[in-house]
């Protein structure tokens, strides 16, 4: 494979979203280098999710500009991939969704197989790989999702509140999925209203709240000291609206 | 009601005998609408799919055009290719005419606005689900298009057998580009219409058990075919 031109950084500049007559994001600027794993923390209905598919592309701001270091068009999309809330899996095989990202991306068939199953065996889905991908258990249909992302190799990985839904056993597996992609070198970007997983997988935080990002700071910094009474009312629990 | 009974009983017979007359139509039968249901699947799954998800000027127009067509009236089908097929008109010079060929045309043509309707329903409800993970994924408009067909295979076979039941079901279009001819082109519907028209009640109604028995064993096969595979696959 050539050498890839490096997608990140990815820019923000004033970015605002608008829904329904609301401003749900709001002149929100900042910048995303490879390397940490951030963690845009804050509470239900701060613009999380909305924030990420922004990044992604899944959504177009309605002011300010996003952009890439690679120019549109050189591969940008097939070098990111995002894992949902509720992952969306094909009616089809375990291995047949970690292979379909790679068949989109015209990855001849005879290097599929050895790539899938390699992360079919990282995911802990290696037994599974010939069963209905949508009879899995949430957990692991959550971990097919990863292996389905990781197998793309993406620059970046977007998360969005990867592990609400899942039960601890299953939180920390993905978790761990999370740290395995993050050593082979993708950035990592995700959401979390959890506070303790925030701790646990965060460099740094990028805290939201009503649709304005207010802080950004290194984790144990943030952690340990605040500086804006939002994020003190949230690290201390309290509803901050 | 003497008619009824014997009616049963002769449908009985001829599923026992199987009468070599009654074997050549049923086998004519199945022949053209297997082939009209298969051409108009070919196209109308793509062209159903392609409704569903892409914008290109006249979309709305062709979506209500489908829809409306899934309720054509078969003779007037049936009389738009005859007019096509006659010696005078456009495709006069195949002679296709009175052959199962002009049949399965016909068929095809009253088939494919219902494929194509209820494919793009049940394309458009998948894509829902699916839209956001696969521009996620960076899935082409083809791409896209192709996998959700496949996503959609079970859903999609409902339509193909709505397909199928209003093919083997039509009387008036295989009539009237068909002709009838024994030997050549009588299927089961334009059978029952002659026999009814002799006063062979029974025999007329017995062959349309023996027709009802045999849509019925095809729906059967298609959806056993469909719940052997679907538990491996959701």
């Amino acid at each position: 494979m050539a050498e890839r031109e490096a997608i990140l950084p990815l820019r923000l500049e004033g970015v605002c979203f608008d829904a329904g007559g609301k401003r749900l994001i709001e002149d929100v600027s900042f910048g995303l280098r490879a390397g940490k794993r951030s963690v845009i923390l804050g509470p239900n209905g701060a613009g999380k999710s909305l924030l990420l598919r922004l990044c992604h592309g899944l959504l177009s701001p309605s002011a300010g500009t996003i952009s890439w270091a690679a120019p549109e068009g050189a591969g940008r999309a097939h070098r990111q991939a995002m894992v949902f809330q509720r992952p969306v899996l094909l009616r089809r095989s375990a291995a047949a969704n970690v292979a379909y990202p790679l068949r989109l991306r015209g990855v001849p068939a005879r290097e599929r197989g050895a790539r899938v199953e390699e992360a079919l065996a990282r995911a802990g889905l290696g037994a599974k790989s010939k069963q209905a991908a949508r009879s899995l258990s949430g957990g692991e249909q959550q971990r097919l999702a990863m292996a389905r992302a990781w197998v793309m190799a993406p620059e970046v990985l977007f998360l969005d509140e990867p592990t609400a839904n899942l039960d601890p056993a299953a939180t920390r597996a993905i978790e761990t999925l999370i740290g395995d992609v993050h050593a082979s070198g993708a950035k990592i970007v995700m959401t979390t209203h959890d506070l303790g997983q925030a701790r646990r997988l965060a460099d740094e935080i990028l805290f939201l709240h009503r649709g304005r990002l207010l802080e950004r700071a290194e984790a144990a910094a943030f952690f340990s000291k605040p500086r804006t009474a939002e994020a003190s009312a949230f690290l201390k629990g309290d509803l901050a609206w | 009601m003497n008619d009824i009974t014997a009616a049963f009983g002769m449908a009985f017979a001829m599923l026992l005998d199987l009468d070599r007359d009654l074997i050549e139509i049923v086998g004519l039968s199945l022949r053209v609408s297997f082939l009209a249901v298969g051409l108009a699947v070919l196209l109308g799954l793509p062209l159903g799919a392609a409704v569903a998800l892409y914008r290109f000027p006249g979309r709305t127009v062709l979506h209500a055009l489908l829809t409306a067509f899934m309720g054509l009236p078969p003779v007037v089908v049936g009389l738009v290719v005859y007019l096509l097929l006659s010696r005078a008109g456009p495709l006069g010079v195949l002679g296709l005419l009175f052959t199962p060929a002009a049949m399965i045309l016909a068929q095809c043509l009253l088939v494919l606005p219902i494929v194509a309707a209820l494919s793009a329903q049940i394309v458009a409800d998948l894509n829902r689900e699916y839209d956001e993970q696969l521009r996620s994924l960076a899935a082409g408009p083809g791409q896209r298009l192709v996998t959700l067909l496949w996503d959609g295979r079970f859903s999609l076979l409902t339509a193909i057998l709505a397909g199928f039941g209003r093919a083997i079901a039509e009387v008036g279009a295989v009539m009237i580009v068909g002709g009838n001819i024994a030997h050549s082109t009588r299927v089961m519907t334009t059978a029952i219409a002659l026999e009814t028209s002799k006063g062979n009640l029974a025999l007329a109604l017995g062959l349309g058990l023996v027709l009802i028995v045999l849509a019925l064993t095809v729906n059967l096969a298609v959806l056993a075919l469909r719940d052997a595979v679907r538990p491996s696959h959701g």
